[in-house]
């Protein structure tokens, strides 16, 4: 026992001092928060450079229903098109946009006679927007032909949310969100998934070393092959531990730093902070009806049970394939020779992956109840259906196969591993793995 | 006294008999020289004995107690594939695998710092093994086999990756640790190191033991009364023509080796080439290891 946890200790430190595990645990955050403040920075940066887009209105119809918005610069011309284009041409215009005269026809010939002028391809949110703005010109004037303003359509609209309540079983009534429960699921599932590849991934090289280094005969002279391999597995996921706190604990520093130091109210044009913040909130109302409610509904899915799942499950199943990943690198001399093994392990991972988004359309169906039973996949599905309120059975009956199933996989890979650490050279394919499995 | 015992060792694996009913007894204090070629089966026994693997039928004694875990501490294992973590420091690294044999940290560091005064390697004690020289490993390596002071020391192939001087270093140590009271195995395919240090040997060959004795003995025993003479002229005619139970195995310019095919005592073959030239010396021919090793296994494969 004592000598498990010197095994776990060498494997934790070795690993934590390591420069790359350094740099890693600090780029990660940078990179986790760069991608929270990106679209703040973006929405900054992007008025610096204001494109002018020309717009060559033969109707002189437009003009004042054109709003300038996401850093574009509308310029309207009555001239004529020629003579626009003339001087478009000298100018630093990005686009010109030329709306010909409809006259005696429909309004409708718009749709296809619109036409833009650029110097190099137009990115395709410029198009949208100028297309935008068209189309709801062309609206407003239809409307007005029949009678109606903007004003009664935007009256007439609604926008319903649900408020999903979960009656139980005793009658008692739960606000339920399938948005949130969702997103908690994507996010438990997908952490698990990464984990287990990241850190498998790292027992496999760890294993390789070893054996191609030589040491391990020294080093099974003196414990068990099973120690050493459960030890490396086990100071490994320590050290996945170690990471996964320190990003969770920095990236929230560093984006609450990053936050308060960039969009202070100095650094930034208050109408457009104004702008983004409002449309942040839109699109949250658009979304969950309110932040206020999207918190409501966190309160009402039991976190404590779900985080003690997700270590549950976290650590089930990355056990569970840790022990595969060992098996696979004990069995082969070199990376490239591990692919074929590799297979049926990153399949199932895949696979549970994949079915976890259809499992969350329907979280009771039949083929959502056998992933999350299949120790296979139910570290990733289980973890996905959870927060679903999944049968109480159901999820003790998967915790328990999970924990046959990494003692049985960690039984199995034991005994490819003890074998395979000291074979050198040899081609090994699943027969050979098979008679090292039954090998006395 | 027997430091170890092997009794009737069978081991095989899926698609051959790595040993066939070995049976073999280490005597305490002494090196033992275990010899085989390439894949008779030296590997298997050795893993067994460091109870890497276990074996299909037979018993492993250590000091008359049957093998178990808790002799670990009392065995030091040098393999011949051998290696540390590349990466790792080499000072962390000895205490590591000394502690893996059941050394507490202090009885570790204090150990290690002699042994690494001894071989003047202190500076060593923080750079890591990839920054090592393949004989600055090496001798890092021996470290950590010795180290926990074993009762039993399996070498196999000690010397490999050594210049002369250091293999000289590592030979002198060995004898110390065999003065000292240590029992050694000893496993190589340099035959004249085996001349060197063993007192005893034993020949696996394709899974089974073909010979085993003190090395003394084994040699009287290979004695085949072949004499090496040394003739002050180098007109050896005469010898083409010996009498029985004289014969002529070979002869070159003043020195020819001669055998007695009967029991006839040397001294007649003495007598006999005295009258027929002028000797400057007569000695029997021993048989070395290496003839003894060659002859043994050519005579099991036929």
């Amino acid at each position: 026992m004592n000598k498990i946890l010197l095994i776990i200790k060498r494997e934790y430190l070795s690993r934590v001092r390591k420069k790359s595990f350094i740099i890693m645990t600090i780029l990660g955050p940078v990179l986790m928060a760069g991608l929270i403040l990106a679209p703040i920075l973006l929405m900054d940066s992007s008025d610096e450079e204001k494109k002018e887009i020309w717009v060559c209105d033969e109707n002189n119809l437009f003009e004042p229903q054109f709003e300038d918005i996401d850093g574009t610069d509308y310029q309207f011309f009555k001239n004529d098109l020629v003579e626009v284009k003339e001087r478009f041409n000298t100018s630093d215009g990005y686009a010109l946009v030329h709306i010909p005269k409809f006259e005696n026809e429909s309004i409708d010939v718009l749709e296809s006679s619109v036409k833009v002028y650029v110097r190099k391809p137009m990115s395709f949110s410029n198009q949208n927007q100028i297309s935008n703005n068209i189309e709801s010109v062309i609206e407003s004037i239809k409307l007005k032909e029949e009678g109606l303003t903007r004003d009664i359509i935007d009256r007439t609209r609604s926008n319903v949310n649900l408020n999903t309540i979960i009656l139980g079983e005793s009658g008692s009534e739960k606000t339920g969100s399938t948005e949130v429960s969702m997103g908690i699921s994507m996010f438990g599932g997908f952490l698990i998934y990464i984990f287990i590849f990241l850190y498998g991934a790292m027992v496999m090289r760890g294993v390789m070393e070893e054996k191609t280094s030589r040491i391990v005969e020294i080093i099974i002279s003196s414990v068990k092959p099973i120690q050493l391999m459960m030890g490396k597995i086990i100071g490994i996921a320590l050290v996945g531990f170690t990471q996964f706190a320190l990003w969770v604990s920095l990236t929230f520093l560093i984006s609450s730093l990053a936050t308060a130091l960039l969009v202070s109210p100095a650094d930034l044009n208050p109408v457009d902070m104004a702008n983004g913040s409002e449309m942040l909130i839109q699109e949250a109302e658009m979304n969950h009806g309110g932040l206020a409610s999207v918190f409501e509904q966190l309160e009402s899915i039991n976190i404590t049970f779900l985080l003690v799942m997700f270590l549950f499950y976290f650590i089930g199943g990355y056990l569970m394939y840790g022990s595969l990943f060992a098996a696979v690198g004990s069995a082969v001399d070199s990376e490239t020779d591990s692919q074929q093994f590799m297979l049926p392990i990153t399949i199932p991972l895949i696979f549970s992956f994949i079915a976890l988004q259809t499992i969350l359309e329907n979280p009771d169906s039949s083929l959502a109840f056998w992933c999350s039973i299949i120790p296979f996949t139910s570290p990733i599905v289980m973890m996905g259906r959870l927060p679903f309120d999944p049968p109480f059975w159901e999820i003790v009956l998967s915790m328990l196969l999970l924990i046959v199933g990494f003692i049985f996989t960690s039984w199995l890979a034991g005994r490819i591993y003890r074998v395979g650490i000291l074979m050198y050279g040899q081609k090994v394919n699943y027969k050979t793995l098979w008679k090292w499995i039954k090998q006395s | 006294m027997k430091v170890l015992e092997v009794r009737s060792v069978t081991k095989s694996y899926s698609h051959h008999k790595a040993l066939d009913d070995v049976s073999l007894s280490v005597p305490e204090g002494e090196i033992f020289g275990l010899l085989g070629p390439n894949g008779a089966g030296k590997t298997s026994l050795i893993r067994i004995i460091n109870q890497i693997t276990m074996p299909d039928q037979g018993d492993i004694l250590f000091k008359g107690n049957y093998l178990s875990n808790d002799h670990i501490k009392s065995i030091g294992y040098l393999p011949e594939e051998r290696g540390l973590y590349k990466k790792m420091k080499v000072g962390e690294q000895a205490l590591y695998l000394a502690q893996l044999k059941g050394l507490s940290t202090v009885e570790a560091k204090t150990a290690l710092k002699e042994w690494f005064q001894k071989f003047d390697i202190e500076p060593w004690w923080d750079k890591t093994v990839e920054d090592l020289s393949k004989g600055m490993a090496q001798k890092v390596q021996f470290i950590t086999t010795v180290l926990h002071r074993p009762k039993l020391l399996i070498f196999d192939e000690p010397f490999s990756g050594f210049d002369p001087i250091n293999a000289n270093i590592i030979k002198d140590e060995i004898i110390k640790l065999k003065e000292k009271g240590t029992s050694i195995i000893f496993s190589t395919h340099r035959m004249e190191s085996v001349e060197e240090l063993c007192d005893h040997i034993a020949l696996i060959d394709k899974s089974k033991k073909i010979l085993d004795g003190p090395i003394q003995q084994i040699k009287e025993n290979f004695k085949q009364q072949i004499y090496t003479v040394d003739f002050s002229s180098s007109n050896l005619d005469f010898l083409n023509a010996l009498p029985e139970p004289f014969k002529l195995i070979n002869k070159n310019n003043h020195q020819a080796y001669i055998q007695i095919l009967n029991q006839t005592p040397a001294s007649d073959l003495i007598r006999f080439l005295l009258d027929k030239s002028d000797i400057k010396a007569f000695e029997e021919k021993i048989p070395t290891i290496n003839e003894i090793f060659i002859r043994t296994v050519q005579e099991n494969e036929s």
